[in-house]
């Protein structure tokens, strides 16, 4: 039996201590590329809570059930990527059979997660990270499920955060130089900034 | 088609000029990083020293010039519905191939980039040219222009690596990370007062692209601005030549009446 505060530590520890943005620079591509309004933002953090919390499922179970026994862990990234691109496919036909609205606010998103670094990142770090060797095979795939529910929600956080200073943003009096992208990653030099100071939490 | 060409020398000069072009668009035209906004994820996170940076690109360079010339030899073989997972697994090959090998060769750099090593598969520079690229073209094509992405995308590492080694310890390390065989700093830093340590971290990445984006904003504005100058000023002459003519023409008609 895991202590509850193991995945207490887990779900902090990496949406706020270690954000997947600001801390891993996991998923700068959707932050940059998404995060115009606060709207897409929304849309785009649930898509990819969904399909990180999946992959991290379908891939630490094969990791250790399939890859581990047959001692061929060295393709396991070639393994992972193609899990991802085809859960995405498998996610996106059925949320297109089960809710047109809910395909119309996150379908557009779901092909570019199969390249949205996020996803593999996470598998890969929870991989690393050893859940297994620390608490038992299966009982480490709770951990390692939490610890990517815990990403996803830090990307979400930032994504609506940082989408909500960027409408101000574009109201704000900006030089010409400094328009649009450039004051972005300012300001998102900025936040990482604040959240260096909760390192050291837990 | 290609025996057509090899015969007309004047073709052949003009397709050597056109891969010359090709190569070297991805360097400034093009550049992944600083035009594009491609691979900003390894941008960040390895680039706080120069080594790693380097070696960053180096690896990228291996990826990009393989999977495009692997793709454009698949390319008609590949049914379409099943284009992009294919594409993929040829990434992902390759990036298993060099992991293994910075594994084996250059321990200190595979522990250094770490994670970023696996995550050369999902780099939207890579996929970018084999969908949009390397699918369209003939081998050598898809080749050269894989090789001037990437060498843009390196150079353009190795700026971000050096300016925020430079700003974090004021000097550059060398053979830490690549064995060279040799450990050196290069410039002298005892004029440098203090250590930003900022630059090392996560924040100075953000920070130090959004400076050079900035600072390549200002100058195309400029060269913008100018441009737009001297087209206003041409427009002015033209003007004026125009009502001289006029002028000219009044003055004549003028004088034949007087």
């Amino acid at each position: 039996m895991i202590s509850p505060t193991v995945f207490f530590v887990a779900i902090v520890s990496s949406m706020l201590i270690n954000n997947i943005v600001l801390m891993r620079f996991l998923g700068v591509c959707p932050f940059l590329g998404v995060s115009k309004k606060t709207e897409s933002a929304l849309g785009m953090s649930a898509a990819v809570t969904f399909v990180m919390v999946m992959a991290s499922i379908f891939t630490y179970l094969l990791y250790y059930y399939v890859l581990a026994p047959l001692e061929i862990t060295y393709i396991s990234t070639i393994a992972f990527i193609l899990i991802i691109a085809s859960l995405v496919q498998l996610v996106e036909m059925f949320i297109k059979k089960v809710s047109k609205k809910l395909y119309k606010s996150l379908g557009i998103y779901l092909p570019l997660i199969v390249t949205n670094c996020a996803i593999l990142g996470i598998v890969e770090i929870n991989i690393g990270e050893g859940y297994a060797a620390e608490y038992g095979v299966f009982p480490g795939l709770w951990v390692a499920v939490t610890a990517a529910l815990g990403a996803a929600l830090g990307f979400g956080l930032i994504m609506f955060s940082f989408s909500s200073i960027r409408e101000r943003l574009d109201a704000a009096e900006v030089p010409a130089a400094w328009k649009g992208v450039p004051i972005s990653l300012v300001v998102a030099g900025i936040m990482a900034l604040a959240f260096l100071g909760l390192g050291g939490i837990v | 088609m290609a025996e057509k060409q090899k015969k007309n020398p004047m073709q052949k000069k003009k397709e050597k000029a056109g891969q010359l072009a090709n190569f070297t668009k991805g360097i400034i035209k093009e550049n992944p990083i600083f035009v594009f906004l491609l691979g900003m994820c390894p941008a960040l996170a390895v680039t706080s020293t120069l080594e790693t940076a380097f070696g960053m690109g180096l690896l990228v360079v291996f990826v990009l010039t393989g999977s495009n010339i692997v793709v454009s030899l698949i390319k008609n073989l590949v049914p379409e519905e099943i284009r992009i997972p294919a594409y993929i697994v040829v990434i992902a090959t390759f990036v298993t191939i060099i992991g293994m090998l910075t594994e084996a060769y250059a321990h200190d750099l595979f522990l250094a980039l770490g994670i970023f090593i696996p995550l050369i598969v999902v780099n939207c520079l890579i996929m970018g040219r084999a969908t949009s690229y390397a699918s369209k073209n003939n081998v050598l094509s898809s080749a050269i222009d894989g090789l001037g992405m990437a060498t843009g995308f390196m150079l353009a590492m190795m700026l971000i690596g050096l300016s925020r080694e430079i700003l974090a310890t004021g000097a550059i390390g060398l053979g830490v990370y690549l064995p060279l065989g040799f450990e050196m700093t290069l410039i002298n830093t005892d004029w440098y007062l203090f250590n930003m340590d900022i630059f090392i971290g996560p924040a100075g990445g953000f920070i130090v692209i959004g400076i050079w984006l900035a600072i390549f904003a200002a100058r195309g504005n400029y060269l913008k601005r100018k441009r737009e100058e001297e087209r206003k000023a041409w427009i002015e002459q033209k003007k004026k030549e125009a009502a001289e003519r006029k002028r000219k023409k009044a003055m004549e008609s003028a004088g034949e009446r007087a």
